[in-house]
């Protein structure tokens, strides 16, 4: 188990990292989400002991490793870039961790080979080489060099040379980000059976929500340093703790309606159901506010896009012009742009959060638990 | 006992740059102070004490016209190398550049042939020149004597004598400006010819003029900052042909500074030698700098 | 437009020739015999190829002595500037320590400083140690070279910082870092540097002239002089000989690697 107390980084008068606590129990895959510059490179690259906290600890397994190199902390990593060493082949590359591991700098030496014990243990490093090389379905690439591979093999190797160790955590930092849009996709999934099948602790960094709902089983979202919101998707999606997390979670960015300023819902919105007395903000997902003929919502349509398994609108509400975002099955006959639209919404989508604060307020007949 | 982690780091970080560090200062730094200071002393290599002479080193190197001769023949020699050395490169390197493209193999052979003095040991070179500029028997006067000429005595008349290290410092220098030119040559996007020529610049010399000599001109800076400061260095020829002769008409600084030093051992006045050829160096390279520094923010 | 392109190919042609006479003078001349040099008449080939007189530099003189020599010297100077600047450049381009940007800037300084300028304070300190007329005075005052610092600095520091951070995770130690990997990447930069180096000391003569006194411990500029001005100009034909055997290296090495040479020694030019 990995934890996180209170972690704070600055670089000069930049605070990058403030107060974060987080724990990352053994054998899940946590996907750390958030904007880029939010810091969760940063707070990546303090768990790997690349860099080191201003304040704050880190436990593995109860132990502060403050005092750890990487190495020491046995941790994994893949890089965005990859990061492989261009001179060596990939047999070498994924080798290296292991050489370095297991083998002395004798053991490293061309000399190594005159010694029984080394041609030994240099049999059982080319073995579990090719090992993870099966794996990763990598075995006739590992006479290459990096820049003869693609890069999703690329990514591959990058993968292999991080999983050939067991490593105490695997910590990836956004893997996909330079791969083409069906790639990723692929990838995804072939990461979480990865996940699945090593039993490792993952440590996901990424910026693309989607990809955080599709793998993780729990997200922490980070924003401005801070850890907003730390649970599984279905949570994050249907109990956001604030409008940010709200906002940055959801394929279709959420309508955010500011109520009336004497508190209560907002005019267009309020079609009967109990609302708390106080300045208030409504979200409203795109996908949970479609066209209904008795809608209560009456907008004005500007725009329609197409998307395949849904349409998008862009409407403005009739009575005062607030932009909103809605959606349509693909077969709802779309009238032109400029024709009124009556739309409709179930009660309970309704996410309600404090005007000052952005913090969630629990719906009635929502338990209160917010995380 | 394993030490503290921001311990070890930094203690990396000293055994990686602090070597370095350490024979710069003691190597460079250290010497350069050390010059400064010998220069305002009659210091003499093994003498056992010196004293303080204020400007007397100076004044003998500026002031005296006898003691200026240094100066003036490294100032000479520059004055005839530079712009020499630099319009040949130029002119090479645009012959070469369109030949490039009729001819790229010759031009390539051709490219070799003018770089070829650049890498080769100056010193064996110079004594092929003593060989080719025999007064008697040299090949030069050999042609002219054929031609019913009668050769002048080219490394031992006084007033040739800095014109004909000039020729071979040109020789051996026009291959490394033309170098620099032809990478500036291939620079200039070709569409500006176009446009100049859609302009009515359409003749080679209104093209030179119009595109090419304005391209070039961070290169043209940066070949006559190297050039001058390659000039202000000259040593091997002299020290190898003329030996500052004859009557110290061909006596440079560099040259100075170790006979002054190195043969007659006079510190004091060698360090003062020195330091006036720093600050011509200085002068040079910090422009240098300037124009390094701008090339990059174009970038 | 036929006839200028003709006039600047035939100017060219002529310029190369004049590039070329001293070397063609210098090769003609060390197999000539006596008497084909010292006559009035102008003969542009020898008679025959005569071996002799390279012979006649092999035996009369050190010129073996002193090509090793230039190789020791050359070879020990490359290996110590590489071993102090390429940790350092490292260091530079790829960690953040106090006092980075002081010692930058000092390698910057240190850039506008010919090495002439150091040369008597150089040789006091030898001298102060005993160590003028040895191998150590040919090779230590240029163990600390600036030019390749910032060299192998430029070249690392474009290099990604994730290759390290991996190279970290992966258990490398940082002396291992540099030596394994960004050296090794670093190889454009390290031939470029390496030529210039190696052309650089093997061509010098201020500095051997200074430090050395004893002609076993002549390199091959300084051995040429011993060698001429022994001989007094009456022995020319195994001088040129002599001198071809000097110029070959450096000449085959440029015309084997041309890129690499024009590449390393036109970086020269950012040294003062």
């Amino acid at each position: 188990m990995i934890e996180l107390r209170n972690l704070s980084r600055h670089y000069g008068a930049t605070r990058v990292l403030d107060g974060v606590s987080l724990t990352l129990e053994p054998g899940r895959f946590t996907a750390l989400l958030g904007p880029s510059g939010c810091g969760k490179s940063t707070l990546l690259r303090l768990v790997a002991g690349l860099d080191r906290p201003s304040t704050g600890q880190i436990l593995f397994d109860g132990r502060d490793v403050a005092q750890e190199s990487p190495s020491e902390r046995n941790v994994a990593m893949v890089f965005q870039a990859y990061a492989l060493y261009p001179h060596l082949t990939v047999a070498q590359n994924i080798a290296l961790p292991l050489a370095m591991r297991r083998l002395g700098r004798l053991g490293r030496s061309p000399l190594g080979a005159l010694s029984p014990a080394v041609r030994r243990t240099r049999a059982t490093l080319a073995r579990d080489v090719r090992a993870v090389a099966e794996l990763l379905e990598i075995v006739p690439l590992l006479a290459r060099k990096p820049a003869q591979l693609s890069g999703g093999q690329q990514q591959r190797v990058a993968l292999a040379r991080a999983l050939v160790r067991d490593p105490s955590v695997f910590l990836l930092d956004e893997p996909l980000s330079n791969l083409d849009a069906r790639l990723r996709i692929q990838m995804r999934a072939e990461l979480v059976a990865l996940h699945r099948r090593t039993g490792h602790t993952f440590l996901y960094v990424t910026h693309d929500q989607a990809e955080a709902m599709a793998m993780a089983e729990r997200i922490a979202v980070m924003l401005d340093g801070r850890i907003a919101q730390v649970g599984s998707p279905r949570a994050l999606y249907e109990r956001p703790a604030t409008c940010d997390v709200a906002g940055f979670i959801g394929a279709h960015p959420i309508n955010l309606i500011p109520g009336p300023p004497e508190g209560g819902l907002p005019p267009a919105l309020a079609s009967g159901q109990p609302a708390p007395e106080r300045p208030l903000v409504v979200g409203l997902r795109p996908e949970h506010l479609t066209p209904a003929a008795d809608g209560p919502v009456q907008g004005r349509l500007d725009r329609v896009a197409f998307q395949g398994d849904v349409q998008v609108l862009g409407l403005r509400l009739e009575a005062d012009g607030t932009p909103l975002r809605a959606t349509a099955p693909p077969d709802w006959p779309a009238p032109d742009a400029g024709s009124a639209v009556r739309l409709g919404y179930r009660p309970e989508h309704l996410h309600l959060f404090d005007a000052a604060h952005g913090t969630r307020i629990a719906n009635p007949g929502e338990e209160s638990s917010c995380a | 006992m394993r030490l503290n982690r921001s311990v070890r780091e930094g203690l990396t970080d000293l055994l990686l740059a602090g070597p370095a560090t350490a024979v710069m200062v003691l190597l460079i730094f250290l010497p350069v102070g050390i010059v400064a200071v010998l220069s305002f002393t009659d210091y003499q290599f093994g003498a056992a004490s010196f004293r303080w002479v204020g400007w007397d080193n100076y004044r003998a190197i500026l002031a005296d016209p006898f003691g200026r001769r240094a100066l003036v023949n490294t100032l000479t020699y520059a004055a005839i190398t530079i712009p020499a050395s630099i319009s040949l490169g130029l002119l090479v390197a645009i012959g070469l550049h369109g030949l490039t493209r009729h001819q790229p193999r010759l031009a390539a052979v051709l490219r070799a042939v003018y770089f070829l003095p650049v890498a080769a040991t100056l010193v064996a070179m110079a004594v092929a020149w003593q060989m080719i500029l025999h007064p008697t028997l040299g090949l030069v006067n050999q042609a002219l004597g054929a031609a019913g000429l009668e050769g002048p005595s080219w490394l031992s008349d006084r007033a040739l004598v800095i014109w004909t290290l000039a020729a071979i410092g040109i020789w051996q220098s026009v291959g490394y400006n033309m170098v620099l030119f032809l990478a500036g040559l291939a620079a200039i996007p070709p569409h500006l010819y176009d446009a100049a020529a859609v302009d009515g610049a359409d003749r080679p010399w209104d093209r030179f003029w119009t595109v090419t000599w304005p391209m070039l001109g961070p290169v043209t800076l940066f070949v006559t900052v190297v050039t001058a400061t390659s000039a202000f260095r000259v040593f091997e020829t002299v020290a190898t042909l003329t030996q500052g002769g004859p009557a110290f008409a061909s006596d440079v600084l560099v040259y100075a500074i170790y006979r002054e030093g190195f043969v007659y051992f006079k510190a004091g006045h060698a360090s003062a030698l020195t330091m006036v050829f720093f600050a011509l160096v200085l002068l040079f390279t910090a422009l240098k700098f300037r124009v390094l520094e701008t090339q990059v923010h174009y970038r | 437009m036929r006839a200028p392109r003709l006039l600047s190919f035939a100017l060219l042609l002529i310029g190369a020739a004049v590039v070329l006479l001293p070397f063609y003078w210098m090769v003609s001349l060390s197999f000539k015999a006596p008497d084909e040099i010292f006559t009035p008449t102008l003969d542009l080939w020898p008679n025959a190829l005569r071996w002799q007189n390279y012979a006649a530099a092999l035996s009369r003189t050190n010129l073996l002595l002193y090509l090793w020599n230039g190789t020791v010297v050359c070879a020990g100077i490359l290996v110590f500037q590489l071993l102090f600047a390429v940790p350092c450049a490292y260091a530079l381009a790829q960690r953040r320590f106090r006092g980075r940007t002081l010692v930058f800037g000092l390698i910057l300084a240190g850039l506008l400083v010919p090495f002439h300028v150091t040369a008597i304070p150089l040789f006091l300190g030898l001298a102060r140690f005993g160590l003028i007329d040895t191998y150590a005075a040919l090779i230590v005052p240029f163990i600390a070279s600036v030019f390749g610092m910032f060299l192998f600095r430029q070249a690392f520091a474009v290099m990604p910082a994730a290759l390290f951070d991996a190279a970290r995770v992966d258990g490398l130690s940082e002396f291992q870092i540099v030596w394994r990997i960004a050296f090794p990447l670093a190889l454009p930069a390290a031939t470029a540097f390496g030529i210039f180096s190696v052309v650089a000391h093997w061509n010098d003569l201020f500095w051997p002239l200074i430090a050395t006194t004893s002609p076993d411990l002549a390199t091959p500029p300084r051995g040429i002089l011993y060698f001429r001005d022994r001989e007094s100009g009456d022995d020319v034909g195994p001088l040129m000989a002599a001198a071809v055997l000097v110029v070959a290296p450096m000449v085959v090495g440029f015309l084997m690697a041309q890129r690499a040479f024009i590449r390393g020694i036109a970086a020269g030019g950012l040294k003062g």
